[in-house]
């Protein structure tokens, strides 16, 4: 017998028990074994696909999903239809500006839309501030792919100044050492990243064995 | 400039979840939380530049060698490794196959007993984790909790007072908590019972997964128990949830199979086991998966008094020690699909004759 996904022999035979059609068999070679096996956790696009499929059903029309899968969001650019195509979203304005949107999936995933857990004691209240930096880190990104230095580094210093202001509500801030306030303002632009790496990245210095 | 950590001394180590140890630890291989964060004011890994990736991994990795009581962790640049470094720290678990084979940015701290592990941009920016052998979540819990706090002291998380933790994924959104429990479940396989327990918990919000699972020639009888859901349930519930009302009942189950299996053929199962334990030892070439099949027979057989010379330690080590990228390690070079056959056979045969398993003539 092949290997589902090649042309290899299987050797592994895993019987997936919690699909929602009942316990699923997948023959498959060593390779593709392990990537199914080490996966800690169902796939993402499975169960997002399984619950998207579902809403489907729930009455959303295809001309509905299709006006669904354009819509984009205005901090990361990523569009639903990416979102549903990878299972990942693109930043954690996502959740605010598809929120209507992904409500009846969390329901499908979840069963619940309120979290009841743990809260960090000092959550990034500031949502807009939070979208503005992730636009920010966009528009830099772009800029330096066009080669537009000047516009970056214009960019860059506006990053470095709202993760800075220790009123804004963006701010990281400094860990105790002297150094690493360093690494915060000083690694933000694209030319002095080849600055600070040297001595700070000992791991990926010859790490290979 | 610090030196890179050289992978070579965990392999003669034995890991935390390696150790056989622990409640239930007959039954229960090891038990794992991990945490799922990320930073606020960066995109998703998804739409991270290289730029982006490179000041994630720098602001997390200063903050996590800051941490007090971690001066000793190991932080390892996976980007840099050699692929059969990164396959030795997958078959660890100290690191996910995704984040082996990504690119890009990346990173693992490691804490000397592996215990901890946080991986830096992995499908989130952070993938906290903690492992301990046997059934012991509520105090993995409870370290796991205490490093997200010294974290979360020096970080800001993405978080959204609704929906809770912000993650690139919406399957782990709310705590970003994943508990899982590694079982090992011969005797459900033997009686064939295990489809039916299994299905048995389907209401439950668990998910099960059968690693190397029934009607395989191959089999290591291993199974993992995680939750579900990660929103609307508070990291306590969901902990009780895995690790009191489901764990326990298929540890009962597993039980009363192997009790059967005793009282109906202990002869049968002694055979079966010294059978595979001879194999094991004797063998000139094997196979990872045939390897895993003898041991996981071993493994019981030794569980259930059958066997009296081997520790389950040294099955456990076994069972890591045999997987390609060990194997390589151990031996301080590549070798092809075939030498790992003869390797592994070869390592078998020392280990486990030397534990004084085999008859005297045979050492």
């Amino acid at each position: 017998m092949k290997c589902q996904y090649c042309d290899k022999p299987a050797t592994f035979h895993i019987t997936e028990l919690t699909q929602p059609g009942g316990p699923q068999i997948l023959h498959l070679c060593e390779h593709h074994a392990r990537t199914v096996l080490q996966k800690d956790e169902p796939s993402p696009i499975k169960t997002i696909t399984g619950a998207l499929a579902k809403q489907l059903q729930l009455g959303q029309t295809k001309e509905e999903l299709q006006k669904l899968d354009k819509k984009e969001c205005p901090s990361c650019g990523i569009t639903f239809f990416e979102f549903r195509n990878s299972g990942r979203l693109g930043c954690p304005m996502d959740y605010t500006h598809f929120e209507s949107d992904l409500t009846p999936l969390l329901i499908n995933i979840h069963d619940s839309l309120e979290h009841t857990g743990k809260r960090p004691s000092r959550a990034a209240a500031n949502v807009d501030a939070q979208a503005e930096l992730i636009g920010l880190r966009k528009a830099m990104e772009a800029a330096v792919q066009s080669e537009d230095y000047e516009k970056a580094s214009q960019i860059r210093d506006k990053i470095n100044e709202i993760q800075g202001d220790p009123k804004h509500p963006g701010y990281v801030p400094p860990a105790d050492d002297g150094e690493s306030g360093n690494d915060d303002t000083g690694d933000d632009g694209p030319k002095s990243d080849s600055q600070s790496s040297g001595g700070d990245t000992p791991a990926s210095e010859g790490g290979g064995q | 400039m610090k030196q890179a950590f050289d992978l070579s001394v965990l392999v003669k180590n034995s890991g935390e979840w390696l150790k056989g140890t622990g409640p239930e630890s007959d039954i229960v291989i090891s038990s794992r939380i991990r945490l799922a964060r990320n930073l606020a004011g960066f995109p998703f890994i998804k739409k991270c530049s290289e730029d982006d990736r490179k000041k994630i991994e720098r602001q997390v990795r200063t903050r996590l060698e800051a941490l007090a009581g971690w001066d000793d962790i190991q932080y390892v640049d996976i980007d840099s490794l050699s692929e059969v470094d990164r396959q030795f720290l997958v078959e660890r678990q100290l690191i996910s196959r995704e984040i082996a084979e990504s690119e890009g940015s990346r990173a693992v701290a490691i804490d000397p007993c592996e215990q901890y592990s946080v991986m830096i941009n992995e499908e989130d920016h952070l993938r906290i984790q903690v492992m301990h052998s046997g059934l012991d979540l509520v105090s993995a819990w409870e370290q796991i909790d205490k490093l997200d706090d010294a974290i979360e002291g020096e970080l800001l998380y993405a978080f959204h007072p609704r929906f809770g933790y912000l993650t690139a994924c919406p399957t782990n959104v709310g705590t970003g908590l994943r508990v899982s429990v590694m079982l090992h479940l011969p005797g459900l396989v033997i009686t064939q019972q295990i489809e039916k327990v299994f299905r048995s918990m389907q209401r439950i919000n668990v998910t099960v997964r059968g690693l190397y699972g029934e009607g395989s020639q191959y089999t290591g009888d291993f199974y993992q128990v995680s939750n579900q859901v990660t929103l609307g349930h508070t990291e306590r519930e969901l902990l009780t949830m895995v690790g009191e009302e489901v764990v326990p009942r298929i540890i009962d189950y597993e039980r009363k199979a192997r009790d059967f299996l005793m009282e109906k053929g202990e002869q049968d199962l002694l055979d079966d086991v010294s059978r595979a334990l001879g194999i094991l030892s004797t063998a000139r070439k094997i196979s990872s998966e045939e390897t895993m099949h003898y041991l996981s027979k071993v493994r019981m057989g030794v569980n259930l008094g059958l066997i009296d010379d081997v520790e389950v330690a040294t099955i456990n080590k076994l069972f890591i020690h045999t997987q390609p990228a060990h194997l390589q390690k151990l031996q301080g070079r590549m070798l092809t699909t075939s030498d790992r056959h003869i390797e592994r056979a070869n390592y078998l045969q020392r280990h486990l004759r030397d534990s004084g398993s085999l008859p005297d003539e045979l050492n």
